[in-house]
């Protein structure tokens, strides 16, 4: 079996030379802030997605997203399914790292095996690859452990490392935790990409500078990247009006009017892939009532539950109309995702009772709601509204709002009976991630974050079909099905899709992108 | 003197051990390192092995003995975060948290103790009631609101100062300092500020308090009485005995404000230990938590603990009773 995947994009084997001609310009500076801060340059020592982020800046990977988040050719230049269990890829040529060595299979292989060397921390981000083998120069082939269809989804976040350069430096092993060990590559970088590191102060400041040789034609025309991590919503807003810096991702919801009517500056918005929803409780008791059966087993209550909830006033009062309203797990752009299945049930408390007493609640039950109050926006107002709307129809919810540190521990051990929860679908962005994570029954490598015993023989069948199904609309059916079983069973509530907001100066373009990346190989300072 | 020395240095190694404990104990409640560690969309499996790679799957009484066993040998453990050893972060923080409190407390000295004195030699003055006022927004408000007004201010408004960071900083072996630069020294006063006002104000009521009592002693009415200058009985007489318990609390007091600048941190995005400390808890770094708190008990108990030697030679009959 061999499926041919080429997709080259013409405009993307441009010339080095290209690039160029924009250098020698005027220094364009571009200065920005967020919250958080790079934990380390070393690519494989972590598994954060801000990070990574950052890191995409000065490293390439094989494949990379382009600006409609679809996956395009980078290191790679195109690649075959040799056998299910075995991918070719060819890889560009004539592409330097910023000290100035050759990029060849030889780099691959040395970062495919650091990146699964028992001591990464980031070893999980390509799990389902055993190895990779240089065939020559420019081929490398990759070894999985089954049919994947995933691979590139995976690929796209794997970072490219200079085989001399991590051997001169003694940096072949990764860094790990309780060894204590550092390399040089947790402070320094060499890659590929279209930026070249200057200085990494933690907590202080980040300066990459553009890389003139980069293989690609740059679509920014910025010549230096000033990051600067402030971790108070309210400074960085500050910063930002008085000019200390020129962007800031996020903005924080609150602030988005005055920044936006402030002269000179402007808020971008996007809707986000992230999808806020409350999930249920599944097993045999309610945390809030043990000893008695659990309603939410039963189809009706948990349909109830829906039907109770005004998300349309969510989305006015809480949200500040800048969320959009959803009926299904995953956001539009993810694989998987039906148009379809895109509508929530509606908001009737009437409805709602009636479901109730059907069910044999005439007089409601009592149940736990468990929320964060700093990991999405508005999640504990949203909470507040939800347990005000099922007290309206009967229901005794006992609300309980803490921080995310200790909120996600206790929704891992399953002491909640309906708690709220994001996804993202980050990083393979796709469907499948919820299906494996969120609708698979526990066990093994499925149902990571199922803690409350949902168990459903279809979506288990469904999900493991959909994991070694490399026929593309074969493998959307299967992910499409378990996001209607989900819907018709009323497994989750999904609530909405949260917004992304960047804040800039008017005269810088920077597009925002869904997943919240920050891809300044796109941005124009004017 | 010696059985001075020894009994104190007893009872601090007392206090460290329970400051270890505590450390130690707290940190087991606030969260679980390995579910923000990993990937969103981690297995099971993948939560259970970096568990066992952080040694938290063993039965916590191992855990406080393995913890009790590298501080003891002064070995902090490494940050989860960074995976780079706890003292060596510590010590890159160190220099922005000190000077910026050093700046702080030349700033509450040298404002709080003229202003003591003037409210003292004019108890009714319109000026002495208006600084009083003044002083009770000072005390009253939280630091980060003052924080944010001063951003606003002289960062949006006015564009004077910088709102966050430190500036250019200046390498002297592994100290960096922000003092010889004109960008360093100009992002220290906003903090600094902040930092400062409620110790100008705590100061300026304690020395007015004092030259109050002293004023009113019998020493000083003879000196009155003699035909002093006022000026002398005021600087050499009375403002002196005064200021003996100003030192004490602002002794005292800078250990408190090495421990506390974590808002004022936070706000200004000083690259401190109180930053170092609030990102650790936002990402449970339990390592770099449970070394804050070593740290800052250790600081506190240093300082007391001077502070008794000190009375001790200074005052002979503390000597016995102390032991």
């Amino acid at each position: 079996m061999t499926i041919l995947r080429t997709t080259v994009l013409a405009g993307l084997a441009a010339s080095a030379t290209l690039a160029m001609t924009l250098t020698g310009a005027e220094a364009k500076t571009l200065r920005w802030s967020s919250q958080g801060d790079i934990a380390t340059m070393d690519p494989y020592a972590h598994t954060e997605s801000f990070t990574s982020n950052m890191h995409h800046h000065i490293y390439d990977s094989l494949v990379r997203r382009n600006k409609d988040l679809q996956i395009e050719p980078a290191l790679a230049l195109s690649w075959t399914v040799e056998a299910p269990d075995r991918w070719r890829f060819k890889l560009r040529q004539g592409v330097k790292f910023h000290n100035g060595n050759a990029f060849t299979a030889d780099d691959v292989v040395a970062s495919v095996t650091r990146l699964l060397d028992p001591a990464a921390r980031a070893r999980g981000n390509l799990s389902n690859v055993v190895k990779a083998e240089k065939i020559d120069d420019f081929t490398v082939d990759f070894f999985l452990r089954g049919p994947y269809p995933l691979l590139l989804n995976d690929l796209s976040g794997i970072f490219i490392m200079d085989k001399e350069w991590l051997e001169a430096n003694n940096a072949t092993k990764p860094g790990n935790t309780t060894t204590g060990v550092t390399t040089f590559a947790s402070t320094n970088a060499n890659g590929t990409g279209p930026f070249v590191l200057e200085s990494y102060q933690p907590d202080n400041r980040t300066i990459m500078t553009a890389n003139p040789n980069w293989w690609d034609k740059p679509a920014h025309n910025l010549t230096r990247i000033e990051f600067r991590p402030i971790k108070s919503d309210a400074t960085r807003v500050a910063a930002l009006l008085s000019g200390e810096i020129d962007m800031m991702a996020p903005a924080p919801l609150q602030d988005l009017a005055r920044i936006g009517g402030a002269d000179g500056f402007k808020v971008v918005e996007e809707p986000s892939l992230r999808l806020i929803f409350l999930g249920l409780n599944h097993r045999a008791e309610l945390q809030a009532d043990p000893g008695k059966p659990n309603p939410m087993r039963d189809k009706r209550v948990r349909q109830a539950l829906w039907h109770a909830i005004d998300l349309d006033t969510i989305h006015r009062r809480v949200m500040r109309a800048k969320s959009r309203t959803v009926g299904t797990m995953v956001a539009p752009p993810i694989p998987g995702y039906s148009a379809a299945l895109d509508a929530p049930l509606p908001f009737n408390v009437d409805t709602a009772k009636k479901l109730l007493a059907e069910a044999g609640y005439p007089n409601g039950f009592k149940t736990k709601l468990n929320c964060s109050n700093d990991r999405y926006i508005a999640d504990e107002q949203t909470c507040v509204a939800i347990a005000a709307m099922w007290t309206r129809a009967g229901v005794t919810v006992d609300l309980k709002t803490e921080s995310r540190a200790t909120y996600f521990p206790l929704v891992d051990k399953g002491e909640s009976d309906a708690y709220i929860l994001g996804w993202a679908t980050l990083p393979p962005m796709d469907g499948y991630s919820v299906a494996s994570a969120l609708l698979h029954s526990k066990g093994g490598a499925f149902g990571g974050n199922n803690p409350n015993g949902l168990a459903d023989p279809r979506l288990d069948d469904l999900t493991k079909k959909a994991a070694v199904e490399l026929d593309e609309p074969k493998r959307l059916a299967f992910l499409t099905e378990a996001l209607k079983i989900t819907r018709d069973e009323a497994y989750f509530i999904p609530l909405h899709q949260q917004p992304v907001a960047w804040a800039m100066k008017k005269a810088i373009d920077v597009p925002v992108f869904a997943d919240e990346y920050v891809r300044l190989w796109f941005a124009k300072v004017n | 003197m010696l059985r001075v020395l020894v009994s104190r240095l007893a009872q601090m190694l007392m206090v460290m051990a329970a400051v270890t404990a505590v450390a130690f104990v707290i940190f087991r409640y606030v969260g679980d390192p390995v579910l923000i560690m990993s990937r969103e969309d981690a297995t099971p499996a993948e939560k259970a092995e970096l568990r066992q790679t952080l040694g938290l799957d063993q039965p916590v009484v191992v855990q406080f003995g393995k913890f009790v066993g590298r501080v003891a040998t002064g070995d902090l453990g490494n940050s989860f975060r960074n995976q780079r050893p706890v003292s060596g972060l510590i010590a890159e923080r160190l220099p922005a948290t000190l000077e910026l409190v050093l700046v702080a407390t030349l700033l509450a000295l040298s404002l709080g103790i003229p202003l003591g004195v003037y409210c003292a030699l004019k108890p009714d003055g319109w000026l002495t009631r208006g600084i009083q006022t003044a002083s009770l927004i000072g005390i009253s408000t939280p630091t980060f609101v003052t924080g944010i007004v001063l951003i606003l201010i002289f960062s949006v408004w006015l564009k004077w100062l910088p709102s966050f960071g430190r500036g250019d900083v200046v390498r002297l072996g592994w100290w960096s300092t922000g003092f010889l630069t004109t960008s360093g020294l100009r992002s220290l006063v906003l903090p600094s500020v902040t930092l400062a006002l409620f110790q100008v104000t705590l100061i300026m009521r304690l020395v007015r308090a004092e030259m109050l009592d002293v004023l009113s002693s019998d020493y000083i009415r003879y000196a009155r009485a003699r035909g002093l200058p006022s000026g002398y009985i005021h600087r050499k007489l009375a403002l002196r005995n005064a200021l003996m318990p100003v030192i004490t609390v602002t002794g005292l007091q800078i250990g408190a404000l090495i421990a506390f600048a974590i808002v004022t941190e936070t706000v200004f995005q000083w690259p401190g230990m109180g930053l170092l400390f609030i990102q650790a808890v936002s990402f449970v770094d339990l390592p770099v938590m449970a070394a804050y708190l070593l740290f800052v008990g250790f600081i506190f108990v240093t300082i007391n603990m001077a502070v008794d030697v000190i009375y001790a030679l200074v005052d002979p009959r503390l000597r016995t009773r102390a032991a």
